[in-house]
């Protein structure tokens, strides 16, 4: 309530109109700047998700394992600096739970790891179908600390939790004819949405010769890093062949199969000029599209380190495959 | 003399086209893009590459459906954009995959038609960048810039032929950008047939 009449500014500080509408053609100017500077780096954003969305995965606590944990004769583990948890849970291939690296930690919890049975059979003495439990009262639990290449050309480095395979062949009595082991995982595209696009012959199938398959390296996990495995991990049980690429390690598997003749085996199936049935890590034959000579340990940073012939356990392993020859037996 | 119409659009365009590439420098050295960044890295800088040069193929059969003119103005914005992420992509592979080794990347070169394929894409869009500017457009004459500028569609068919073979199983998002291109091509290869018609009857009328 100001009784002094509103002063008015001289006209010396009055802007000159035409300046005054240029300016105001500035700031739309700007605005649209602004505006189109936005959308373009909003939308190039947008279209580079799917390439984008391996960075934010999460990782879930899948809880402690409990009871007692027999420690592995050493020979066995490695002692390189152990692959984050965080990293070892979010960046995963296992195309049932999705395509990009960090969708099984993102989708996994469709996935049930109970109840669960396995069915074991084929040329066994014993063929019988076990609940998972059941089945893990059986062994005592063991930590292994492996070294784990994908063919992919990236590595890691996993202490799992498990039972040797040969322990759970030995208990079902392989008959004499038996040669070969196959496994199948779970074919449910309900608890393993990816089922549901036909980017594999679904299920999932793997196969190991017996003498690899009873070879002590060869491991079935249940568990890493002290905990029960996740199911992007492949949980409640899957298959661990350090000395051979990762795709070997069939994941969530329901059975078991004691075979005659070589079995299938799914990416045998989908590239057989890219993979192989031994798929043994053999950094001297490159993969067609890439060499496997280096690869790159997840966590490491950027430099490559030379990869070893059968990922490092060629004196546990290379006999099994004298007089073969590793060029055509990829 | 006035200025052109949207002064603010390729400027805009720029800053925008390179915000992506700034948040993966500003990333990737804090460990923001997750436990494979190199992969993080690549993945996005090849295919905003793609993108950008498919975007900049668009604009004229933008402009021949629409009758807009802006499209053809901000073309050479996003080709240049495109290079840029191309050398970026490049440069990622040869200097933090391959740990600039020469030897890694002539064994690459030589024995996988994957990358030699994605090389080659690279090396097309070198003149095409280079003679971008419009000296050399009138130094070439338009004609024959017009000519050489077409290699930027032979780049974008080696890029998605790149991209199909890199993907390990699922083609989908590749054959989706080429689906695009070959769109993009149709409406070039119908503009063409309309005006070779369109001079053939006009030669019909008034025969010389």
């Amino acid at each position: 309530m100001s009784d002094k009449p509103p002063v008015e500014p001289p006209g010396s500080e009055i802007t000159p109109e035409p300046l005054y509408l240029r300016r105001r053609e500035l700031l739309k100017n700007a605005g649209l700047f602004a505006g189109t500077a936005a959308a373009v780096a909003g939308g190039l954003y947008l279209l580079s998700g799917k390439q984008r969305r391996a960075m934010d995965a999460f990782a879930p606590d899948a809880g402690q394992v409990t009871g007692p944990v027999a420690k592995a004769s050493s020979e066995f583990d490695t002692d390189e600096p152990r692959t984050p948890y965080e990293d070892v849970t979010t960046y995963n291939n296992f195309y049932e739970l999705g395509l990009d690296k960090n969708d099984p930690a993102r989708l996994a919890h469709h996935l049930k790891p109970r109840p669960w049975t396995v069915a074991i059979d084929g040329e066994v003495h014993e063929p019988q179908t076990v609940d998972i439990d059941q089945l893990l009262s059986w062994f005592s639990m063991e930590e292994r600390v492996y070294r784990m290449r994908c063919v992919e050309a990236w590595s890691m480095v996993i202490p799992w939790l498990g039972f040797p395979l040969a322990a759970l062949l030995s208990r079902v009595k392989p008959t004499s004819h038996a040669r070969y082991v196959s496994f199948t995982t779970l074919m449910d595209p309900e608890q393993l949405p990816g089922q549901k696009r036909g980017v594999l012959d679904w299920p999932y199938v793997e196969g190991l010769r017996l003498d690899e398959a009873m070879h002590p390296l060869t491991f079935m996990a249940t568990g890493l890093y002290g905990r029960q495995l996740p199911a992007q991990n492949g949980a409640p049980l899957r298959l661990v062949v350090p000395w051979k690429y990762g795709f070997k390690g069939i994941k969530s598997i329901v059975r078991i199969s004691l075979t005659r003749e070589q079995p299938f085996t799914t990416w045998n199936l989908a590239g057989p000029e890219e993979y192989g049935f031994y798929a043994n890590v053999n950094p001297a034959v490159a993969h067609p599209r890439w060499s496997q000579a280096t690869e790159r340990r997840i966590g490491e940073g950027l430099e490559r380190r030379p990869t070893l012939p059968f990922n490092g356990y060629a004196e546990q392993v290379a006999h099994l495959y004298t007089g073969l020859d590793l060029r055509k037996n990829y | 003399m006035a200025s052109p119409p949207y002064p603010w659009l390729n400027p805009a365009l720029a800053v925008g086209g390179l915000a992506p590439l700034a948040l993966l420098a500003v990333q990737g050295p804090r460990g923001a893009l997750g436990p494979n960044a190199v992969e993080a890295a690549l993945n996005q800088t090849g295919l905003l590459a793609l993108v950008l040069l498919l975007a900049s193929l668009a604009c004229t059969p933008l402009k021949l459906v629409s009758g807009w003119t802006w499209p053809v103005r901000i073309r050479r914005t996003l080709g240049l954009l495109a290079f840029t992420y191309a050398c970026a992509h490049f440069l990622t592979y040869l200097v933090l995959d391959q740990g600039l080794s020469l030897k890694a990347l002539l064994e690459d070169l030589v024995k996988r038609p994957f990358i030699t394929v994605g090389f080659t894409a690279l090396v097309l869009l070198v003149p095409l960048a280079v003679t971008s500017t419009n000296r050399w457009v009138r130094r070439l004459g338009f004609p024959r810039w017009q000519r050489l500028h077409r290699l930027a569609y032979v780049a974008a068919v080696l890029g998605v032929v790149h991209f199909v073979w890199r993907v390990k199983q699922d083609v989908t998002e590749p054959l989706i950008y080429g689906a695009v291109l070959a769109l993009l091509f149709a409406v070039r290869v119908g503009e063409a047939m309309r005006k070779r018609r369109a001079r053939a009857a006009s030669a019909a009328r008034n025969p010389a």
